[in-house]
């Protein structure tokens, strides 16, 4: 069971990149805000064509 | 960029769909291959007939083709289209470059080209899901690096600074693929299109499963959430029912699935606090994939009357369901008990097909059918063409499954059946119980001609709402503001730090595939550690070698496990449950997952060299209703004694005891043992040229199987 050697470090590696990350963007304001950005997706982009506005795009 | 600008930064640009329809048709195309290929490989186990005695063309080369095609070739284009649609708009940003996106797709398809010409010719490593070969290996992580720049390269270049819960999902998933596809590819190439894994036996098995359970989990789970996080709330045109529960979904999905892998190796020769381990953490599984059902679903709340007429929210809504359905049912299956009954047997192909055609195969219809209308700004062809794909296609899928689930069921409660009185089987011959379930075979096959044909008429009323579109479509022009260190925050010191998001995660891609890399280079420098000294073993002889990578080429694998669990029914049928020994040097493993033929860990001499030779040239001449196909070109092609050399030489610097000796001798020793076979058949009358023929090499892998621990208890 030496295969433990590597794929331990390899799992604790994965998770640990993710908890990191899940605290970095936790501490930099990612999951502040649990509301808006689930209506804010349902927009869509602003477009510009003056011909095309108007019409089903996107 | 300026502060004091009283007005943002507003800038104009373009998204890139076409690279998205390219996906989109690839998926179309491949998908259509993957079904068909599936249905010809059912209907070879419902009539053996139909493998028509060609080579490339029996079950064991097509269904390692089959799992391919439908997972990376119909399932990878798949994600590859939706993701790029749906990142560009949540990051109001073009793909990073046009011309890494052209690379990405091309290469792909190129990909799996490769896959579909050497999976049928038999070039092979066995491993599930991981079949392809070592250049096609290298091709793969070099066009995944190319996706991840691609990805990471539009977040980077985003214009909305929140990156919404699907971007995340889409981040997992190409960070672990990554990392898993390079750890469980580390092999030594023997030839062009053949190589030995570094690891060996209960070794090679973990990681393998370790891999196989991740890659569902990171190429048909993950992506596909992110994928229905943003097109079913569009689709519906109401936001995801909890925002927070994605969030949390997401993170404790991460976190759980990638200790699961385990599962798959219950009552075998796995250390029994590993596989209990595997089944802690497959059940803790059950409330993430729940939340995220749920989530789903109630995304619907006060809209569904919308999925009566909206084909889109059909398929949506089956396909969450079946998500449900198969992340209840996997934790299930964990459960050693459970496992018990379920392992090697058809319900296993039934809970992957409910995933795979029901969750990843119904979720990617549904998105299809949003993606074409808008992408040709024009109305679907017809929704009734489409409900008619809907009705037709879950039909198919129920009429698979309820005969898969009858099929498993039947067929385990058969081979455990044991009479209390006496102690015995009683279905002694494993034949017995492949008769019973060939009529569900049939109704599988016909399931998944259903499948099909929906999928069929799916694929015309694409094109002809492609053929709806306007010639020539005006470029839609997009704009949004330039994402500045203020927009959209709050204002404390921490958020006003420049957007740090990006280039960490950059950096956590890079570190993730350097971890790979060196990882890649250190089993090789370790090697001896993973064969246990003095057990008493010895290594394969050259003959015997060559007639396993023979096995390895036939894809026996595919209906012939060489593991005898710790069950008293495995016992007594097969002999002694398998020992770690007897896979000490198998670079691949062979424990195979399903049976659809006997196990064969401890075949070795159970019968005599004549019999197997009458069973590979016609096996229904020794065993009355086989389902096996024939493989008569063993019996015309020439062993290739000349790479035998390379081969020991390979396994050698893996570790495995050969002295020089055996090493140089290799081609000798093997022509000499293949003589002495070719005599033992043929008595007086010897058939020149008969010692050199593949069979010989393979009788004497076969002959050779479950020695390893008689070995090993000899010297104790």
């Amino acid at each position: 069971m030496n295969i433990i050697v590597l794929l331990l470090p390899i799992a604790l590696t994965l998770a640990g990149g993710f908890a990191f990350a899940f605290v970095y963007s936790s501490a930099r304001g990612q999951f502040d805000d649990l509301e808006t950005p689930a209506h804010r997706m349902l927009l869509d982009s602003d477009i510009a064509n003056e011909s095309l506005k108007g019409q089903p795009h996107e | 960029m300026s502060n004091s600008a009283p007005s943002k930064t507003v800038e104009t640009f373009m998204y890139d769909d076409d690279i998205v329809k390219k996906f989109t048709i690839a998926t179309l195309v491949w998908g259509g291959i993957a079904f068909l290929v599936g249905i010809i490989a059912a209907l070879q186990l419902a009539s053996w007939q139909l493998n028509f005695g060609t080579s490339w063309f029996t079950f064991g080369r097509l269904r390692p083709l089959h799992t391919n095609a439908a997972i990376f070739a119909f399932g990878g284009n798949a994600i590859f289209a939706g993701i790029y649609y749906s990142t560009q708009r949540l990051c109001k940003a073009r793909l990073f470059n046009d011309t890494l996106s052209k690379i990405h797709f091309w290469g792909w398809q190129l990909i799996i080209v490769a896959a579909a010409v050497t999976l049928p010719l038999g070039l092979t490593q066995s491993k599930e899901y991981a079949e392809l070969e070592w250049p096609i290996d290298i091709a793969i992580t070099v066009i995944w690096v190319v996706f991840a720049v691609n990805f990471f390269g539009t977040l980077y270049r985003r214009r909305e600074r929140h990156m919404y819960v699907a971007i995340w999902f889409y981040i997992a998933t190409i960070i672990t693929v990554a990392v898993l596809h390079i750890v469980n590819s580390i092999e030594i190439p023997v030839a062009w299109f053949q190589s030995y894994p570094v690891y060996a036996g209960v070794q090679d098995a973990l990681v393998q499963w370790w891999y196989g359970h991740n890659a569902v989990a990171f190429f048909l789970t993950t992506p596909f959430l992110g994928l229905m996080y943003y097109f079913l709330p569009k689709a519906v045109n109401r936001p995801v029912y909890s925002y927070r529960l994605s969030i949390v979904h997401f993170w404790s999905l991460v976190f759980i699935y990638i200790w699961a892998g385990p599962h798959h190796l219950l009552y075998t020769a796995l250390p029994d606090w590993a596989q209990t381990l595997g089944m802690v953490f497959s059940i803790m599984l059950w409330a993430p994939s729940w939340g995220g059902m749920i989530n789903g679903l109630l995304t619907l709340r006060g809209s569904w009357d919308k999925v009566r007429t909206d084909p889109v929210l059909k398929f949506m809504v089956v396909a969450l369901t079946f998500y449900g359905m198969a992340t209840f049912e996997g934790p299930l299956l964990s459960i050693k008990s459970v496992s018990a009954v379920g392992h090697y047997t058809d319900w296993i192909i039934a809970h992957v097909h409910g995933g795979t055609l029901g969750w990843n195969g119904f979720l990617t219809f549904g998105m299809i059918y949003y993606l074409i209308p808008k992408l040709y700004r024009t109305e679907l062809h017809s929704v009734r063409l489409a409900n008619v794909h809907f009705w037709i296609g879950t039909v198919g899928m129920l009429m698979y499954l309820l005969a898969m689930y009858t099929s498993g069921f039947t067929q385990s409660m058969m081979l455990r059946a044991i009479d209390p009185i006496s102690g015995k089987l009683v279905y002694p011959d494993f034949v017995e119980t492949v008769v019973r379930i060939i009529p569900l075979y049939w109704v599988r096959a016909i399931g998944g001609v259903l499948y099909l044909i929906g999928f069929l008429v799916m694929c015309w009323n694409i094109f002809k709402t492609c053929r709806l579109a306007p010639k020539h479509l005006e470029a839609e022009v997009y704009r949004a503001s330039k994402m500045t260190e203020e927009s959209n925050e709050p204002k404390t010191a921490w958020h006003r730090r420049l957007e740090g998001l990006m280039p960490t995660f950059s950096v956590l891609v890079l570190v993730s595939i350097l971890i790979g890399s060196v990882i890649e280079i250190l089993p090789t420098l370790v090697a001896h550690t993973y064969t246990p000294a003095n057990s008493g073993v010895v290594p394969y002889t050259a003959l015997e070698l060559a007639g396993r990578d023979l096995y390895v080429r036939e894809g026996c694998y595919n209906c012939h496990s060489q593991m005898i669990r710790t069950l008293p029914e495995d016992v007594l049928r097969y002999g002694k449950a398998s020992l770690p020994e007897d896979s000490m040097y198998d670079r691949p493993f062979q424990w195979g997952s399903k049976r659809t033929g006997p196990d064969l860990a401890r075949i070795g001499g159970k019968y005599p060299d004549l019999w197997h030779y009458r069973h590979m040239l016609d096996p229904r001449s020794v065993v009355q209703n086989s389902i096996m196909p024939a493989y008569d070109w063993l019996f015309d092609k020439k062993t290739n004694f000349a790479i035998l050399e390379r081969k020991l030489e390979v396994m050698q610097s893996l570790g495995v005891p050969y002295t020089d000796e055996d090493v140089r001798n290799a081609a000798h020793a093997a022509r000499a043992e293949a003589e002495i076979i070719a005599a033992g058949l043929t008595g007086d009358s010897p058939i020149k040229g008969l010692a050199d023929r593949e069979i010989i090499a393979l009788i004497a892998y076969i002959q050779r199987l479950g020695k390893n621990s008689e070995k090993s208890e000899g010297k104790k």
